[in-house]
């Protein structure tokens, strides 16, 4: 079965997001005022062969604590659908 | 010594690595492809240079910590064999699991590339053992991505076990808010772990090593590790 894993990965919450700062300062630039708070993460799409979800989830889980996030700075997220 | 220098696909300071060792302190040094899966044997020193391993894509070091040579490298830790990553080197070495912490991005959201002055935190160690506690070196930084962190209970082990190697501070050494070019937690430029054998800095020695760049200080930190 072939399956589509939609992963956020985000910087913790207790640590500084630079990027989401500098986005948030552009975003007052455009005169947006009301934002109070910025933080950018990665997205990411694996589109993947299982047996079943079960396993898809399995194969996403080693994907991510292995290489696509560090688990000292970030968290993540991910939804399974079937393709 | 035998240096073994690992070359990434985007390592671009494993040439002033083999300069520096080779031609000014006279070792002999390798280098070795990151596709192979073993060491040149007599290797006592392996060397993860700075630069841009696979674009710096996911995050700096993510990828190139799966590259073939190291789990050779890893072995080599394990056996008590020195590493020494510098700048992409110490992101890739954290990555590995071989030091703690992570080197996140500036917090001023700017790429650094500038002398700073490096306080030595211990002399227990191979890297700092011949350096002053009382002095400062000067060495260059160029980096966008070192803001050392490590979680309270991993940083507490770390000032515990005295594996801070340096700290970063003025010339007059002075470690504070206003010395600390990227944000890292108590101004840290470089660790070890805990058995002593593998070594991450940011700064650069090596780009500090020849007299006609007007700056040796990077030697001295080359010398100390030679224990000379």
């Amino acid at each position: 079965m072939n399956f589509r894993v939609e992963i956020n990965v985000m910087t913790k919450k207790e640590i500084l997001d630079p990027q989401g700062k500098a986005v948030k300062l552009g975003l007052t630039n455009v005169g947006i005022n009301a934002i109070k708070d910025v933080r950018i993460g990665k997205h990411i799409v694996l589109d993947l062969e299982a047996d079943n979800e079960e396993d898809a989830k399995q194969k996403a889980e080693i994907s991510c604590k292995k290489l696509l996030a560090n688990l000292i700075m970030e968290d993540y997220h991910y939804t399974i659908s079937t393709l | 010594m035998n240096f073994s220098i690992v070359v990434f696909p985007g390592s671009n300071c494993d040439e002033d690595m083999v300069y520096a060792l080779r031609e000014i302190l006279g070792q002999k040094v390798n280098k070795v492809f990151h596709k192979e899966t073993s060491l040149p044997q007599n290797t006592d020193c392996v060397i993860v240079p700075g630069g841009f391993s696979y674009g710096d894509y996911l995050r700096s070091g993510a990828i190139a910590r799966f590259s073939p040579i190291m789990s050779a490298i890893q072995q080599h830790a394990q056996k008590g064999g020195l590493v020494w990553g510098i700048c992409n080197g110490f992101q890739i070495l954290t990555e590995a699991g071989l030091l703690e912490g992570v080197l996140l991005k500036n917090n001023h959201q700017k790429y650094s590339c500038k002398n700073i002055y490096l306080k030595p935190a211990t002399k227990n160690t191979l890297l700092t053992q011949h350096l002053s506690l009382e002095k400062t070196y000067k060495i260059p930084i160029a980096h966008g991505d070192g803001r050392f962190y490590a979680d309270g209970n991993t940083l507490k082990s770390l000032q515990d076990n005295e594996q801070i190697l340096f700290y970063y501070a003025d010339n007059q050494g002075i470690v504070n808010e206003n010395t600390n070019p990227n944000g890292s937690l108590l101004n840290i430029a470089g660790i070890c772990n805990k058995s002593k054998n593998v070594f991450g800095m940011m700064p650069h020695p090596e780009r500090a090593s020849d007299e006609r760049s007007g700056n040796i200080d990077g030697k001295t930190l080359f010398l100390s590790f030679l224990g000379q």
